[in-house]
């Protein structure tokens, strides 16, 4: 009987102090918003070292002497090459890993399913706290002695499997972003298990597969690739931390000689770990969009008032692209001396993948074909996802041809392709995530018209950032060089990347008025109704914010599909998922 | 996944109907403070839980595997067999085959009522994996007395990171077997506790018998 007292008490919230309240909640919506607030914390750090680098390539000689880490405040290569590593790797997995699906999947899946939490939650605490224990590791990497590593977000052996020898940051700093990573696989695999588990099992009466909305479906297909890929990961970063660690040769071949020194590895094989890294690292950036494929989908059709435009087109192209993402690792290596046979192989697959991308495309436009447009933030930045996924997967689809690959693949043409496509794109799906939800995460509205001019300032700045990168890419630009002015057609480049950086710049300062507003608005904010959006699906049924069983008494139920808007002949221009018939003809006769 | 065969609800005729059979309001089985108490975990949760966790389980151990056959396979690998082949491994291997089987009874007993049996079966099962890495861990102390540690040649380190990731799963099921003998797991009842950890038993059991014919094959 004493577990029946338990939960009496647990009813009521007062009860349940600060800790497990707010720190070790098991509650997912408190979960998914400490997701997101590590996520903006990385964010922020992510960018400003993003600008570290695009002021270094402009002004290569600048002396930044009130910067204690710069030795006579110049930046050294190797100091340029762990920004890159680190921006790379905070922005990958600890942003866009951990906002679209973390943070909002974790909050907003039970709700839009109809479930009181999910299938685990002690599971998804535990999730919670290890990405947090990854996330210091990680940090902890600019601090030790070396700094942090150099080897790039793929970490490619043998650059990451010799140790210090092979450069600043090669030693404990490698070591530490190894450690890391596995911890962030772990993590990931608990997060996976369960959304998958939540989503088969613990959905409302009525939420058949086919009535879940399409942001449900989009973390669902992310979670199984989370799943199948972080495993991949995991066991790859074990082989690599023994390579360095135990004198092992799984990754590193023989007859190296740095500084000198004669490796003492053999015969191991950095195409080896090239294949192991993509295969996850390829279906990791379908984790990065398809959520933000899921909230386009959603927001465009509550905010032209019109169902999504081919629903079960939407469902299966996600399914699709998902299963294709394990199809393609390869075209991430068609320069790495892979079989030239195989890279045809790749080059078809990964082609393929434009079909499913198209119809998703398509069916974007063809919602708000006709439908009543309300240019709100969310609206905004939807339709700008849109705009930098065309953009970004346009060039996706030259790279994708391994003799132009040959030529671009080591320029700036492979920057602009995929910050656009993965970054850009996962970026706006986020804001749009975040202007949608906030009032319901937190009974608040954000400010309409800070968010409108956050979307322009962005959107044009997004676009000047990356566009001059594939021009300077076609003319042989090459990446991860710190300084270009050495080389003369290299420095005939240089206004385009001035223009870049100044547009880095500015676009970075735009994001100050998003922040403004976030934090703003957190505390006065105009109160939001339960259903600010007038849209149909379940979260939009319970109060703003939910109680922490989220629907209380109520147990939900669902007699319709999830985007109803503009239905002929109803009295409302939207129906919401939960009303019954019964209720739709009592709402009728009023 | 078949996702076809995935359970349609049927529609409830009212709002307040269709509680589907998760005991919601009865709340008085939720043992974690800050849960609430209508939130409660179909059984059937905890299955699909395993049969997913066991999905990223074999991807985990199929990356190893690749990696193993092409490192093997590659040219100027360096490759030398094991100079030992410990044959202790198929004594293990009938240790871990046969604790599957006490399990099986186990659960048997337990369904059809008879407790004591359960725990008597139960107890074997987590006993013979135990054994299973004591024989594991001799089988290490044979190669390093042999001269093979893991760094020796890739088919040691192969066989070392195979054995020790594949123990440590085992010993993440010998707490499991623990755990739902000694604890009594309240929140998913005996018949679902128990029904998870043998199909995470049996499947440890059957990435063994992969690996060590992988093992045995490369011998040879």
């Amino acid at each position: 009987m004493k577990s029946r007292v338990d939960s009496a008490q647990a009813a009521a919230p007062g009860q349940i102090g600060f800790v497990r309240r707010c720190l070790f909640s098991t509650d997912h919506k408190v979960i998914g918003i400490q997701y997101f607030f590590l996520a903006l914390f990385a964010v922020l750090i992510g960018i400003v070292l993003s600008l570290f680098m695009r002021f270094h390539l402009v002004w290569p000689a600048a002396h930044l002497s009130w910067i204690p880490w710069l030795s006579g405040g110049l930046m050294t290569p190797e100091q340029y090459l762990a920004l890159v590593t680190m921006h790379g790797t905070l922005m990958v997995f600890f942003v866009l890993t951990v906002a679209p699906q973390s943070a909002f999947g974790n909050y907003f899946l039970p709700l839009q399913i109809g479930a009181p939490e999910m299938a685990f939650p002690r599971l998804n605490m535990l999730s919670f706290w290890l990405t947090f224990v990854a996330l210091l590791v990680m940090l902890a990497a600019f601090v030790v002695p070396g700094g942090a590593p150099i080897s790039g977000w793929t970490a490619y052996t043998p650059l990451s499997s010799v140790g210090s020898v092979a450069g600043p940051g090669e030693g404990l700093g490698q070591t530490l972003w190894i450690a890391s990573i596995g911890i962030f696989c772990i993590a990931s695999l608990l997060g996976a298990l369960n959304f998958i588990s939540t989503t088969i099992d613990m959905r409302a009466p009525g939420m058949t597969l086919m009535r879940m909305p399409l942001t449900v479906w989009a973390w669902f297909v992310t979670a199984i690739l989370s799943l199948l890929a972080f495993a991949v990961l995991l066991a790859a970063a074990i082989l690599l931390l023994l390579d360095r660690s135990a004198g092992t040769s799984f990754f590193t071949p023989a007859g190296i000689v740095l500084s000198g020194q004669l490796q003492p590895h053999a015969g191991g094989s950095p195409l080896l770990w090239e294949h192991l890294f993509w295969f996850f690292g390829h279906p990791e950036v379908y984790i990065a969009i398809l959520p933000g494929m899921g909230v386009t989908s959603h927001v465009l059709a509550n905010f032209s008032r019109k169902p999504v435009f081919g629903y079960k087109a939407m469902a299966i192209t996600l399914c699709a692209i998902g299963f294709l993402g394990f199809l393609v690792w390869g075209h991430h290596m068609f320069v790495s001396g892979m079989s030239p046979y195989s890279s045809i192989a790749f080059s078809l697959l990964t082609m393929s993948i434009g079909v499913p991308s198209a119809i998703k495309t398509c069916n974007w436009l063809g919602t708000i074909w006709h439908g009543k447009l309300q240019l709100k933030s969310p609206m905004l930045f939807s339709l700008g996802f849109v705009s930098v996924f065309v953009t970004g997967g346009l060039s996706g689809l030259f790279l994708a041809q391994p003799a132009l690959d040959n030529m671009l693949h080591g320029t700036y043409y492979v920057v602009a392709h995929f910050h656009l496509i993965m970054g850009v794109a996962a970026i706006f799906g986020i804001f749009a995530a975040t202007y949608l939800w906030f009032p319901k995460m937190f009974g608040r509205a954000m400010n309409e018209r800070l968010g409108q001019i956050h979307f322009w300032l962005t959107f044009v700045g997004a676009y000047c950032i990356f566009m001059p990168m594939h021009f300077i890419g076609i003319e042989g630009g090459i990446r991860r060089y710190s300084d270009y002015t050495g080389a003369n057609y290299l420095a005939a480049l240089q206004p385009l990347h001035r223009f870049s950086t100044i547009a880095a710049f500015a676009t970075a300062a735009a994001q100050l008025i998003f922040l403004f507003n976030l934090f703003w608005s957190l505390r006065k904010g105009a109160p939001a109704s339960a259903n600010p959006w007038n849209a149909t699906t379940l979260e939009w049924a319970t109060p703003s914010p939910p109680p922490r069983d989220n629907f209380g008494a109520w147990k939900p139920a669902v007699y319709r599909g999830p985007y109803e808007y503009s239905v002929p002949g109803a009295a409302a221009d939207f129906i919401p998922q939960h009303l019954s018939p019964a209720d739709l003809e009592a709402a009728g006769a009023d | 996944m078949a996702i076809g065969t995935l359970p349609n609800r049927s529609i409830g005729h009212g709002r307040h109907a269709g509680h589907d059979g998760r005991g919601a309001g009865a709340g008085g089985d939720h043992p974690s403070g800050d849960t609430p108490g209508g939130a409660i975990v179909p059984p059937r949760a905890y299955v699909t839980g395993i049969t997913v966790a066991l999905g990223a389980v074999l991807m985990f151990f199929m990356a190893l595997v690749s990696a193993y056959i092409v490192r093997r396979d590659m040219p100027l690998s360096g490759w030398l067999p094991l100079a030992v082949f410990p044959r202790i491994l198929w004594l293990d291997t009938l240790l871990l085959l046969a604790s599957s089987f006490t399990l099986s009874r186990a659960r048997r007993l337990l369904l059809a009522g008879r407790d004591s049996g359960f725990r008597f079966w139960w107890k074997i099962t987590a006993g013979l994996g135990i054994a299973f890495l004591a024989g594991q861990l001799i089988a290490w102390r044979e190669l390093a007395a042999a001269g093979v540690y893991l760094a020796t040649n890739p088919s040691s380190s192969f066989f070392f990171v195979f054995t020790a990731t594949h123990g440590l799963h085992i010993l993440g099921g010998i707490a499991a077997l623990l755990w739902v003998m000694f604890r009594r797991p309240r929140r998913l009842g005996l018949a679902t506790a128990t029904e998870v950890a043998a199909i995470y038993w049996h499947f440890m059991d059957g990435i063994w018998l992969f690996l060590f014919s992988l093992l045995l094959f490369a011998k040879a």
